[in-house]
């Protein structure tokens, strides 16, 4: 009995090896370099602190791309949320005998880079591009108006980038629901629509939650959509974080905000979650 | 659709009590390789326990989607009383289905499992209503339980409360007990019919399981390759089947070739190896040429060679005892007949004499009025199934 107890530690080991390596360390100096004596710089060195004001400092700073980074990231999420679940919804129940081929086809782009997707948006949204070209014959745009370095483009390319990490756990629970609650909705006076209000979409929720997590996180932190398709007025939070760390230097500033991002997106996920009804994910 | 049929399908106009019967004319349902159900017949008067008994794949549970609507047939029609539903919409028919494995809504209570239909509908005093129905199959302390925490049995109850509750004026139940074990089965079939008989409306129970059939139903259609073989009582079908297929699937039967040798007024004579025996014209379902002299294992009597007999009529001698199963209220004999063929007898455990051991010369006998005459059209072994 006892053997069998130590045994279960000893299981434990890689994973809490893993975890120390990978998690606690980065996580422990990311939060000692927030906490610097912002007087110090790359070549100086840091003093090493508890400086807690650093967080109000870059908060002061940075609350406008902070902000931005949160809502574009939530105005993305909701429309890979109404996209992905339609092409989910398809996949999984329409599709038939197409449904490898068109789940495959959702993966597929990522196994060109994320670079070169996001520049080969630039090249689509462009100026000259077939795109703005085709809005401004249909007198959809005027003749100085642009799509690239706007919020569109921005938005544009978190809902590209991002659409499949929202239908793969949609796919996975609407897939999951049998298809005879659907027909037992049916039988009990639920038209289509009610049935799938009932029925489908409560029982899709935890696709719901997975997706929309999948998809938000990553999208607030993201900078590169940003960086290709953006202008600085377009600047996320981890644009900034980006120059403060390799342009300007100041490590215990670029710090101190991927905490608060970290801090924030937390909070925000905690709130949903309880919101969302389903604990049974934490 | 035709406007009398929009009435009639009203969600709004909760239906019940209103008595009318299925109607089911010529019915089809073609699938791209087979045909399921061909060409179906059937009336099912309000009010009754109807059974659809045959085996899987036979169309039964083909031709309960289709009055659900779950299905739409290839041609025929379906009418209730007057309105004709074959394509009317699954939530706009009077009709509720209790569905095989149950298909409860998991993320809701039983409470709002039970009240799912009335609030599509819009009906008042759901949760009053939900109530009472709770009470009624026993489950009032369970409302707030989801339904993955109860048991089988328990589940049932909730898929048939929620069915129920609507007052649908047809009630179809799919392999309701099928995934129950046996005690529990037989505890749910006297439940379902005592409910049956309380709220007076019409059944339509899909089985393969013919005691099942015959416990529940007051009338039975035995399916088979997608046309009803034959509908009737359990009695009527038991006691006079009028194919080998009936006689195999409800019960067991001893089946033995024949020739008829006469037909007139109301006895038929047929040649069985040798042996004349009679069987009553009502019973006979063939009136000439070859057929299968039918009787059933607890009609058959047998004696120890040169013992009296109880059965006048139809008397062979020259039977071998090759298999005694003793099973505690009977006991089942083989009869190895001079014609090589075994022969089945039942026989009550009452005590009278002591039981024949394999080996003994023994007669057997039959009362006419038991035997029946069916068509050799059919293969002796139809619907005969192995037993568990």
């Amino acid at each position: 009995m006892r053997r069998g107890r130590l045994t279960g530690y000893w299981l434990m080991l890689p994973a809490g090896l893993w975890l120390a390596v990978f998690f606690v360390i980065p996580f422990y100096s990311l939060l000692a370099t927030s906490l610097y004596d912002p007087e110090g710089s790359v070549l100086t060195g840091y003093d090493v602190g508890y400086r807690f004001a650093n967080f109000v400092d870059v908060l002061q700073e940075f609350w406008r791309p902070l902000l931005r980074s949160l809502t574009y990231a939530g105005i993305a999420t909701l429309i890979c949320l109404v996209l992905g679940y339609l092409l989910a919804y398809a996949i999984a129940f329409k599709a038939g005998r197409w449904r490898t081929l068109l789940l495959v086809l959702v993966i597929a782009p990522f196994f060109t880079s994320f670079l070169i997707r996001t520049l080969s948006w630039k090249l689509i949204l462009a100026d000259d591009g077939f795109i703005v070209d085709a809005l401004q014959t249909l007198h959809l745009m005027g003749e100085n108006d642009r799509l690239l370095a706007t919020p569109v483009a921005v938005i544009a390319g978190l809902v590209y980038n991002f659409l499949p990490f929202m239908v793969l756990p949609l796919y996975a629970s609407l897939e999951k629901i049998d298809g005879r609650l659907v027909e037992a909705a049916g039988d009990l006076y639920a038209s289509p629509s009610r049935g799938f209000l009932k029925v489908t979409l409560p029982l899709s929720m935890p696709g719901v939650v997975a997706g929309t997590l999948l998809t938000f996180i990553p999208a607030a932190g993201d900078y590169i959509n940003a960086q290709l398709l953006g202008s600085t007025n377009q600047r996320m939070v981890g644009n900034v974080i980006q120059d403060l760390f390799t342009d300007t230097g100041d490590y215990a500033a670029a710090g101190a905000l991927s905490v608060l991002l970290m801090v924030v997106i937390v909070a925000m996920v905690m709130v949903y979650i309880r919101k969302a009804g389903t604990e049974e994910l934490l | 659709m035709s406007l009398a049929a929009e009435r009639a399908t009203d969600p709004s106009n909760p239906p019940g009590g209103s008595g009318r019967n299925l109607r089911l004319t010529a019915l089809t349902k073609e699938f791209s390789t087979f045909t399921a159900v061909r060409s179906l017949d059937l009336e099912i008067p309000a009010g009754t326990f109807f059974a659809l008994l045959g085996p899987s794949g036979c169309g039964k549970t083909t031709t309960l989607r289709m009055v659900a609507g779950l299905d739409l047939p290839t041609s025929g029609t379906i009418h209730l009383g007057d309105d004709e539903i074959t394509y009317a919409k699954p939530y706009r028919r009077p009709v509720n289905t209790v569905f095989q494995n149950y298909a409860l809504f998991p993320h809701l209570d039983i409470h709002e499992n039970v009240a799912f239909g009335l609030r599509r509908r819009k009906v008042k005093d759901v949760d009053k209503q939900v109530q009472e129905m709770l009470e009624l199959v026993e489950l009032e302390s369970q409302a707030k339980k989801k339904p993955p925490q109860m048991s089988g049995g328990q589940q049932q109850r909730v898929a048939l409360a929620r069915a129920l509750i609507n007052r649908p004026e047809v009630l179809l139940l799919d392999e309701p007990l099928g995934a129950l074990d046996l005690k529990l089965r037989r505890g749910m079939q006297i439940e379902i019919k005592r409910i049956q008989t309380e709220v007076g409306l019409t059944f339509v129970h899909v089985t393969h399981d013919q005691e099942e059939a015959m416990t529940m139903a007051d009338t039975i259609a035995v399916m088979n390759a997608g046309v009803i073989e034959q509908m009737g009582s359990p009695t009527e079908l038991y006691e006079n089947p009028r194919t080998t297929f009936v006689a195999n699937f409800l019960g067991q039967s001893n089946l033995i070739p024949g020739t008829v040798s006469s037909a007139d007024g109301d006895v038929v004579r047929v040649d069985m190896h040798g042996t004349q025996v009679s069987i009553p014209a009502d019973r006979a379902h063939v009136t000439s040429g070859n057929g299968w002299v039918g009787i059933r294992p607890e009609k058959v009597l047998v004696a120890a060679e040169g013992e009296p007999l109880d059965a006048p009529g139809n008397h062979m001698s020259g039977g071998v005892v090759t298999d005694v199963s003793f099973v505690g209220v009977s006991t089942q004999y083989l009869v190895r007949m001079p014609w090589g063929q075994e022969l089945m007898a039942f026989e009550q455990n009452t005590g009278r004499r002591a039981f024949l051991t394999a080996g003994t010369k023994v007669d057997v006998s039959w009362r006419p009025e038991f035997a029946f005459l069916l068509p050799a059209s059919q293969d002796v072994n139809a619907g005969a199934i192995e037993e568990a």
